[in-house]
């Protein structure tokens, strides 16, 4: 176990240098962080080339990324152009956005999960065409769309919820911009639950246990469930990383000041250190989540071994 | 779907998913199950063909499947309107009227207008040639880069299918609409094709793993040993013998995908980075209209509806081909 955790750890650098570079690449090279600073205004030349200077920008591209990486594995992720350091930014966004994936990952497990055991059970009843249909809808309609017509629908014309978020962001303000967040990973993890249940209702192990008289109740939980969440775990496991990088249009719609907002303003502004900063931390929590995944699967199955 | 008792690749695991924002992960895992499917060893023959292939199967269950045949017809309305807006449509979708800003239907304008005094009823109409060229070029884009890359990996295997897997492992690590409005946002073009290069840029890798391992199923297929045996070569092989029962799944995850893009460009244009005035485009006019969502409803409800028929159309015909090619299922 442990040589395997190292050994995916290693594989990671890769991916790790290339997507950051990637964007860095994007970022740094696409865009003028320089020329974004002075607005509408030519810059004189001379304060441009020590800003340049200053910043770094004056060496070629890899020897800026290398630059880079050195300072953010010393804690420094640099500073946005109007002096607020990135890591102050991160600590005021990151947990909010945290806030709103736990309250997406909820749903999704507890909604998404139960809907997947019904029709799955219930494979070409009624309830499970119903379901079934109701999960393409919802794949179907945008996010910001269900986003804009539930804030109106429950925050404006019913009141039952506030319609934005207070900056402060707490748990009971983020049900509904969590629901919106988590509607189409939910109808997938619906999708999948009843895929997985209806293909394991017809195992041996399922027979057996019905056979020796244990409880309905028992065998679905300790049988079937726990061999057909697999597919399911993955899946809610790689959405994390979706997730928080996909909060970007929920956190617009209701005005959340979280990493979503940050990385819009950033990009809008063409405030280079606060996109590289907030993506290289996706992109290291996508691959984390998908380590933990990995692990994960050797708890719910244990034929699985990693030596 | 995957079998529990599958040992998992430890090579593959890093690369479970990711990708458009998690909404094509389960066309991805759904085709995982067709990619041991079409091995039936027969040319594609058409709904003629004598021994019933896997496609005149297939085309058998579509043609009786009534969801298959709804979103068929939407599609071939969409695909109409697109090419001749002017036909249901006979007003000018830029001609802005201010007195008229925001006010509900009336005669001869059915939506009534949007916030310019525009017509609502013609910018959707027109608002369809946008997101239909998106869906069908990006698709087309990746579908051909990702098939023939990753199909080749998974033929000749070696170290260019490692490289390769590395390489699609870096893509699936960028959250999609991250990347989008990063790599839009510096563009200045208003027409669609930055939209489509992006879209081809980071879908390919997608297609590219689906492509990969239907090829290597297809590949330790006796026909292909016997084939070899006859002397046939890689290039024979491959057209022959490979290309038609590898090509089931990459179809069904490109239909769905094409549901996916035109969301995602609807997506990017609302976030201001997609399309630009003066292209009419769903996912501007939803962006514009959802400042006034309290006073004017009517000006988003139509561009969004549109929208969502349109991808619920393209994700329920993928759906459809998808049954319909699963023998597993039949």
């Amino acid at each position: 176990m442990g040589r395997y955790v190292i050994r995916r750890l290693l594989q990671m650098i890769p991916v790790f240098v290339g997507s950051t570079f990637l964007i860095f690449f994007m970022v740094y090279a696409l865009g003028d962080p320089v020329a974004a600073l002075f607005g509408d205004k030519a810059p004189d030349p001379a304060t441009a080339a020590q800003i340049r200077h200053d910043l770094y920008l004056d060496h070629s591209l890899p020897a800026q990324y290398i630059h880079y990486m050195k300072n953010l594995f010393s804690g420094d992720f640099g500073q946005a152009f109007n002096g607020q350091s990135v890591t102050e930014l991160m600590g005021s966004a990151f947990p909010v956005t945290i806030r709103l994936t736990i309250v997406a990952i909820l749903f999704e497990i507890i909604i998404g999960i139960l809907l997947g055991v019904v029709t799955g059970m219930r494979r070409g009843k009624p309830v499970d065409t119903g379901v079934l249909l109701l999960t393409l809808v919802v794949i179907s309609v945008p996010t910001f769309v269900t986003g804009y017509v539930l804030q109106y629908l429950l925050g404006v014309k019913l009141q039952w919820t506030a319609s934005s978020v207070s900056p402060s962001a707490p748990f009971n303000e983020l049900i509904l911009p969590g629901l919106v967040l988590a509607l189409v990973s939910l109808a997938y993890v619906t999708r999948l639950t009843r895929t997985s249940i209806a293909e394991n209702t017809r195992a041996d192990y399922v027979r057996t246990a019905v056979a020796k008289g244990l409880p309905r109740r028992q065998v679905i939980v300790r049988h079937l469930l726990r061999n057909s969440l697999i597919p399911v775990v993955t899946f809610i496991g790689t959405d994390i990383g979706a997730l928080m990088g996909g909060a970007i249009v929920t956190e617009r719609i209701f005005n959340i000041h979280g990493v979503g907002y940050q990385l819009y303003q950033g990009i809008l502004r063409n405030n280079s250190p606060t996109v590289v900063g907030f993506v290289t931390i996706l992109v290291l929590v996508f691959l984390l989540a998908n380590l933990l995944v990995d692990l994960l699967y050797a708890v719910l199955d244990p034929r699985i071994r990693y030596a | 779907m995957p079998e529990p008792s599958n040992p998992i690749d430890p090579d593959q695991a890093i690369s479970a998913g990711g990708g458009f924002g998690g909404a094509m992960d389960l066309a991805a895992s759904d085709a995982t199950s067709l990619e041991k499917a079409p091995g039936h060893g027969q040319e594609p023959g058409g709904p003629t063909a004598k021994p019933r292939s896997l496609w005149s199967d297939a085309w058998r269950d579509l043609r009786r499947n009534p969801i298959f045949i709804i979103s068929a017809l939407i599609i071939l309305f969409l695909v109409f309107i697109s090419l001749w807006p002017g036909v249901i449509a006979t007003q000018d979708p830029l001609q802005a009227n201010l007195a008229k800003s925001q006010q509900g239907p009336q005669p001869g304008h059915p939506f009534g207008y949007d916030e310019q005094g525009r017509d609502v009823y013609t910018r959707v109409v027109y608002g369809a040639r946008a997101s239909v060229t998106v869906g069908v070029c990006a698709t087309a884009g990746v579908v051909l880069v990702g098939s023939v890359l990753g199909g080749l990996a998974g033929f000749f295997g070696g170290w260019w299918d490692a490289v390769l897997s590395r390489i699609s492992d870096i893509f699936f690590g960028i959250p999609v609409i991250l990347g989008g409005l990063v790599f839009l946002s510096v563009v200045t073009n208003s027409t669609v094709w930055p939209v489509v290069g992006f879209m081809v840029l980071l879908g390919w890798p997608q297609i590219a793993r689906i492509a990969r391992g239907a090829v290597i199923t297809a590949k330790q297929n006796d026909y292909v040993q016997s084939a070899r045996a006859l002397g046939a070569g890689n290039s024979r092989i491959l057209l022959r013998h490979i290309t038609p029962n590898a090509v089931a799944p990459v179809i069904v995850v490109g239909t769905i995908a094409l549901g996916t893009y035109i969301s995602l460009e609807a997506t990017l244009s609302y976030l201001g980075v997609g399309l630009k005035p003066p292209t009419v485009s769903w996912g501007i006019d939803i962006s514009d209209a959802s400042d006034q969502i309290r006073n004017a409803p009517h000006m988003l409800l139509w561009p969004a509806g549109a929208l969502s028929i349109t991808v619920l159309a393209f994700i329920m015909l993928g759906d459809a081909v998808r049954d319909a090619l699963d023998p597993k299922l039949r």
